[in-house]
């Protein structure tokens, strides 16, 4: 089949490992924004920023204080999910009671300043970071590198425990309960506020995971953000912010559409998405999984 | 004073001020404010007045600018119809751009522009006519009408001059007509504006057009002036400076967008020399506004007007409450 089209099959399922690769950092940001979204109708514009900040983390617990990627895999988010809390707290708090593009334009302003002052520090010129898990497995029809392997299992399973802590603790059920009605959950005695800024940090340390997962992959340079996140939102937009299982499957899926192009239509493989969300919006507007107003 | 009146003495008073500049100040720097206001003019009645925040208008700015430099360089058009042609593909963007986008409003409008203009940068970077890093450099300034020199920057400055003004008149008299006060009952209530009759789609659809237009026709103007056309144009952070400009001189105001980016122009010029600090400043005077400063400059002027005319006249309905009393304290 593969000598008919005149692509190696190496080459075909490099690309779809890659595009899985891809895709599972697309689910994971998309799976942040939705739950930031759910909640506190802000659409976080600063979230490649912080993905960025978690790779950069990463990079500089491990060059400044010798950390190594475990360590920081866990130490990152945290740190990247304190800052959120500190955003939160000081400045988007004092915006939801206006039009939600307010938050939109504040979380873009802060893009711009975390952007700058990294290219201040570190340049433009991407950083490497070593890779914890060299080597690959030989799977007889291709060749699997272990990271990617591992970057593909840590993001299903990051995706699984949120959906699980979403749709079925109790803990989740309070903050759907929030989604719907934040003054009657209030009423209950929970402290909606308290909840909105943990949300916030959770959403934002999800960010800062998928930046130290991304850090041995891609090079870590202060661009890395920007670029990702308009792809991240266009996914938003195809799959709809209705349901976080949508954001999830939309995000693998659509890596992997992207890694298809590239092995069958190079030229497409950066602007596939941006066209798929332009189909996507002439036939059904509101998303694959959004529900109609 | 009624809000007519005072509209045209600003006017006016921006005029005078437009045309004695250039006999003091650089007059490349002028035309750079000129083309940028006109941009922000054209995108500040998509925002102010239609609503809708449009994250991807750099590529009606970028798109014009690559097209004109394409025209006047490779073609050997005169400016004035590069120009046009450039304008004219703008528009054709934006009606493709806004036919995808208005399916959407509030924050997904946002994303779906934001989506969309980067895929434009794609097509900017890969496409042969536009340089891809290079971008369009030299590109001629020629002979307006083939007739006047457009080397000579104080003629370039009047002819850009004139295209502002064309631009912005236009826009003004939109806002001011039927078909702005649609558009504005639009922005406050779309339901009911449906229900009243109006097929709103087709308002932002067009508003969403004349805005891409006059984004193109400053573009158009900016790659004559600067000779350049580069992806710096068509990047997500032209879209985010835009939304600067007319935040800080003060959204669904006349003359905010002008004033927006004469300070971030000069702002720009002042802190060329310091690399990155440009993009962070920009990014507090955004933070800043947001937070506290939402009317923006020409906004908060008027707020403060308008409170100066009513406490005026307070004063005198107290002087009027108080007469009779006044009266009767003298009859007893």
């Amino acid at each position: 089949m593969f000598e008919l089209i005149g692509i190696p099959p190496q080459a075909f399922y490099a690309q779809l490992t890659l595009g899985l690769v891809n895709g599972a950092f697309y689910a994971v940001l998309s799976l942040g924004l939705a739950v930031i979204f759910g909640l506190l109708n802000v659409i976080n514009f600063t979230h490649g920023a912080q993905y960025m900040m978690g790779a950069f983390a990463g990079y500089i617990l491990l060059t400044l204080f010798g950390v190594p990627y475990w360590g920081a895999l866990i130490l990152a988010p945290i740190i990247v999910g304190a800052i959120g809390i500190v955003i939160e707290r000081t400045m988007l708090r004092h915006l939801y009671h206006l039009d939600h593009l307010y938050g939109l334009l504040l979380t873009f302003g802060l893009v711009l300043v975390i952007e700058g002052l990294f290219r201040q520090q570190y340049g433009v010129s991407g950083r490497p970071y070593p890779n914890p898990l060299p080597g690959g497995q030989n799977l007889g029809f291709m060749f699997l590198p272990n990271y990617r392997l591992w970057v593909i299992v840590a993001s299903v399973v990051v995706c699984f425990a949120t959906w699980y802590l979403i749709e079925q603790t109790r803990l989740g059920s309070y903050l759907r309960a929030a989604v719907e009605r934040p003054d009657l959950v209030q009423a209950f005695g929970i402290n909606v506020p308290v909840m909105v800024t943990l949300t916030y940090g959770f959403g934002v340390a999800l960010a800062g995971f998928a930046g130290v997962l991304a850090a041995p992959i891609q090079v870590v340079s202060p661009m890395m953000g920007m670029n990702i996140i308009i792809v991240v939102f266009a996914v938003v937009v195809i799959g709809g912010m209705g349901s976080i299982l949508g954001a999830i499957i939309t995000g693998y899926f659509l890596g992997l559409v992207e890694g298809l192009t590239r092995v069958f239509y190079p030229e497409a493989s950066s602007t596939v998405i941006f066209v798929i969300m332009a189909i996507v919006l002439l036939i059904r507007p509101q998303g694959l999984f959004g529900k109609a107003k | 004073m009624t809000m007519q009146n005072r509209t045209l003495i600003a006017f006016l008073a921006f005029m005078v001020i437009a045309i004695v500049a250039p006999f003091f100040l650089y007059p490349v720097y002028l035309m750079k404010i000129l083309c940028f206001a006109l941009f922000a003019c054209a995108f500040n009645l998509l925002l102010g007045y239609g609503g809708l925040l449009s994250f991807g208008h750099a590529m009606f700015f970028g798109g014009a600018s690559y097209f004109t430099g394409h025209i006047a360089k490779v073609w050997g058009w005169s400016p004035e119809l590069a120009i046009l042609a450039g304008t004219a593909c703008a528009a054709v963007l934006g009606l493709v751009a806004g036919f995808i986008a208005i399916r959407r409003v509030g924050i997904y409008f946002a994303m779906v522009t934001l989506a969309l203009a980067q895929m434009f940068f794609f097509f900017s970077l890969q496409a042969p006519f536009t340089g891809g890093e290079d971008g369009i450099q030299g590109i001629p300034r020629g002979h307006l009408f083939g007739i006047i020199n457009m080397r000579n920057d104080m003629a370039l400055y009047f002819f850009v001059l004139a295209i502002f003004t064309f631009g912005f008149l236009f826009i003004y008299r939109v806002i001011h007509s039927p078909f702005g006060q649609v558009l504005k009952a639009i922005r406050e209530n779309e339901p009911r504006a449906i229900s009243l009759g109006y097929k709103t789609d087709n308002y932002k659809l067009i508003t969403f057009v004349i805005s891409a237009t006059f984004a193109g026709l400053a573009g158009a103007t900016k790659a004559i002036v600067f000779q350049i056309a580069s992806l710096t144009d068509v990047m997500w952070q032209m879209s985010g400076e835009v939304v600067l400009m007319t935040l800080v001189g003060g959204m669904g105001t006349i003359f905010g967008p002008i004033v927006g980016s004469v300070v971030i122009v000069t702002m720009q010029n002042y802190l060329a020399g310091f690399g990155e600090w440009v993009l962070i400043i920009q990014g507090v005077v955004f933070v800043i506004v947001v937070l506290a400063f939402r009317k923006g400059i020409v906004g908060e002027l008027i707020a403060w007007y308008d409170r100066r005319e009513r406490r005026k006249q307070a004063g005198e309905e107290v002087e009027i409450v108080h007469a009779p009393a006044t009266a009767k304290a003298e009859h007893l």
